[in-house]
């Protein structure tokens, strides 16, 4: 086999690797491909809906637009490529860690910087082909009443997807440099999610402090925005251009993407290599802990102290974590404006932070009941697994109480009614997700928590359903109570319905 | 009817998942004794320990620990059971000294008590350099011998392992053997699977040999042999022998 002919059949070997690795995660791991394929379909049809009531009124939007406009879609774009990033960065390191066939490529007779070239390639198109994915029913609408003109949408959509992707890897592979293999993995995950989160976050931010909204839209198009925006033919707008349609600015767009990757590509190939070596070289260096006294107490303090301290200890939920944190950082700032200027915007921050509590919970159950690494060990203690589920939801409570309490005591001096109704949405919105995980519950290690959403599709509904439902009680319940009750039948009307088709244990 | 010379008794034990993995079988271990449960793959010697040690509910039968019905009062069986699995089952995030005061905790053991027998344990298995480590670098033989550790921090009367010496190196096997023969002339019972024969021949007193579900022959090795009537073989040949002739008879 020539060098071009193995290069082509490792890259068939690698899109057939994401592809089922793509399809296990939507099936559970389950062969159930048809169904996926079928469920996608429906799903994708289905996103046409929410799609439409987005993007349909911006269908007749043509260059030149005003400055506001301009940089809203520029700010949306924007936000696109800093997800893709977040999502890029990931799928780099999950390559450098899971080496599952990294001892087997490095030892075959092959260029390893070709080899790694595919690989990058590989991700490229992984994370365009998703970001295509998930645009595609906006793009879509946007054709269909606008004409063929927002095609262009495609194209900077591969545009975001390719530069994201040699972002990532350019990234990556300068983390690993400077910090080394044992800390990039963390650092990489807490990265990640600042980029994902922190554009909107920062947004919010200001639009609270300057203009006492959690709205985002407000800094995007406000008069100073419009001051301060670059020319009409600054290169800023580039995006903005090619997806109104501009066929040339797009093309543009696209090369250089292309190009980013390349110079990625020939860049760091060979150090990948290097990377994974030292990656390999190196398994996980040894943290070692403080000697201490052991602790006396009952079983299910010993449960306790153990599901703590794994908590802690867990940098995917740190990562996960920091996410909730940094979405909490708006309704904080709002709070505290309020005591200035008694703002009733202030009733926004209890459905975020009801949201923000239902989902926190929702990853701790799974963390405590379902990702148990020693499930022999806890089967085979002296203790009811009864006893030991009720120590494991103790836990959960106990975490979100300590997040949340400080948000709901300082609510408590703006407002102690409003505090009331956000302790008790966030103490149901946890018992709901908590109870949702037991109902579901599937053994699995921890490490499997970013996989978590596929071992059931309808315990990942039900727990995002749950927690919008619980959210918007609660803001409902603060503004108008006869729509709280309609909100809260329904949403418990879900949370009853998932209890009936979860799987029946004896 | 159970004695106090019985450390477990199994009578009719049946479970069936797409067949039968584990076919109406009767077993005895005596009270101190070192049992070797050998067999072919898939043979239901996990199952059987996974149902003695409450880790899996039979479809019919009975099982009972030191004369403790283990599937009407499972606690109580389990505080006397230690199960270490073929693959040890052990937190990445924990050192070896915090995995046994969780365990010593979890089984109820005076933390004074625990925490000396827990460094005694980790020290004779040779894991002093890595007592303060945590256990997401160790090997698996490192790992086995920290679930091992894990399993006899408690005391266990009876110990139930599933191939312990997996994994393990000459040495790291010698030492785990060592320490379980220490166990048993202290009065502990100890049921193990291996696919190593040797193990088996030097260090259990009595074997099962366990084939489709069910037990087809049990004894000392000199027993064994005398129902063969081959008293100049290997186990591993008997063994084969034995395995074969249930092959064909099915």
């Amino acid at each position: 086999m020539n060098s071009v002919a193995h290069l082509s059949w490792f890259a068939r070997h690698e899109f057939r690797l994401a592809w089922r690795e793509w399809l296990a995660m939507m099936t559970g791991g389950r062969r159930r491909r048809n169904r996926a394929v079928i469920g996608l379909l429906i799903f994708a049809a289905i996103m046409h809906l929410p799609a439409y009531a987005v993007v349909g009124r911006f269908a007749d939007l043509r260059f030149p637009l005003d400055p506001s406009s301009l940089i809203v879609l520029t700010a949306t774009i924007f936000l696109s490529w800093a997800l893709i990033l977040s999502q890029a960065i990931e799928s780099v390191t999950r390559v450098f860690y899971a080496r599952a066939d990294l001892d087997l490529i490095m030892s075959s007779p092959v260029q390893l910087t070709n080899i790694f070239s595919v690989r990058i390639a590989a991700i490229a198109l992984s994370v365009t082909s998703m970001a295509l994915l998930l645009s595609t029913p906006f793009i879509d609408v946007l054709v269909i009443l606008g004409g063929p003109r927002w095609l262009a949408g495609f194209g900077v959509v591969v545009a975001i997807g390719l530069s994201g992707a040699a972002a990532a890897i350019a990234i990556t592979v300068f983390l690993f440099r400077l910090i080394g293999p044992s800390r990039t993995r963390l650092v990489a995950q807490i990265v990640s999610a600042i980029i994902g989160a922190g554009f909107v976050i920062a947004l919010q931010i200001v639009a609270i402090l300057s203009y006492g909204t959690l709205s985002r839209f407000a800094v995007l198009t406000s008069n100073t925005a419009a001051r301060l925006a670059p020319a009409i033919d600054s290169i800023v707008w580039w995006p903005a251009r090619a997806a109104l349609g501009d066929i040339e600015v797009m093309l543009l767009l696209v090369a250089g993407g292309l190009m980013m990757l390349g110079v990625v590509m020939a860049a760091f190939a060979p150090r990948f290599a290097d990377t994974v070596v030292s990656v390999a070289a190196n398994p996980a260096a040894a943290t070692r802990g403080r000697a201490h006294a052991f602790r006396s107490g009952s079983r299910q303090q010993a449960l306790r102290w153990k599901e703590f301290l794994l908590l802690r200890r867990d940098p995917w939920l740190l990562s996960q974590s920091l996410m909730q944190m940094l979405y909490l950082v708006p309704p904080a700032l709002m709070l505290w404006r309020s005591f200035s200027d008694s703002s009733t915007a202030i009733v926004l921050i209890t459905p975020v932070i009801v949201m923000a509590a239902g989902q926190l919970a929702g990853g701790l159950a799974w963390l405590t009941i379902s990702g148990e690494d020693a499930a022999d060990l806890v089967a085979t203690a002296p203790l009811p697994p009864s006893r030991v589920i009720r120590t494991k939801i103790e836990v959960v409570l106990i975490a979100i109480t300590a997040v949340f309490t400080p948000l709901v005591v300082a609510l408590a001096f703006a407002s102690p009614p409003q505090a009331a109704v956000t302790a008790i949405a966030v103490l149901v919105a946890t018992a709901s997700a908590a109870a949702i995980q037991l109902w579901f519950r599937a053994q699995a290690k921890r490490s499997q928590f970013r996989r978590r959403q596929t071992s059931s599709r309808v315990a990942t509904f039900a727990e995002a359903f749950c927690s919008i439902g619980w959210a918007a009680t609660s803001a409902l319940a603060l503004t108008i109570p006869v729509a709280a009750i309609v909100s809260g039948v329904l949403t418990a009307a879900i949370l009853f319905a998932t209890w009936k088709i979860s799987p029946k244990r004896t | 009817m159970t004695t106090e010379r019985s450390a477990l008794e199994v009578r009719g034990l049946t479970k069936r998942f797409d067949r039968p993995a584990v076919d109406a079988l009767d077993l005895t271990v005596h009270v101190g004794e070192y049992y070797a449960l050998l067999g072919p793959n898939g043979a239901g010697k996990t199952t059987t320990l996974r149902m003695v040690a409450g880790l899996l509910r039979p479809d019919a039968g009975s099982v009972s620990v030191f004369g403790i019905d283990a599937l009407r009062d499972p606690v109580a069986a389990k505080q006397v059971v230690a199960w270490v699995s073929d693959e040890p089952m052990i937190y990445d995030k924990l050192t070896p000294l915090e995995y046994l005061e969780f365990v010593a905790g979890l089984w109820g053991v005076d933390s004074k008590v625990s925490e000396t027998s827990a460094h005694d344990l980790l020290v004779s298995l040779g894991l002093e350099p890595h007592l303060n480590e945590r256990c997401e670098g160790f090997s698996k033989g490192m790992r086995q011998k920290v679930a091992l550790a894990g399993a006899l921090v408690h005391d266990p009367r009876l110990i139930i392992l599933d191939e312990p010496l997996t994994g393990l190196d000459a040495l790291s096997a010698r030492h785990v053997k060592g320490l379980l023969q220490d166990r048993v002339r202290a009065g502990c019972t100890v049921i193990m699977t291996t696919h190593i024969l040797e193990v088996a021949e030097r260090m259990a007193d009595r074997i099962g040999v366990i084939a489709a579900g069910k037990l087809i022959a049990e004894g000392t090795l000199a027993e064994l042999r005398q129902q063969n009537g081959r008293n100049d073989t290997s186990l591993e040949d008997m063994f084969i022998a034995l395995v074969d002739t249930e092959a064909a008879a099915a």
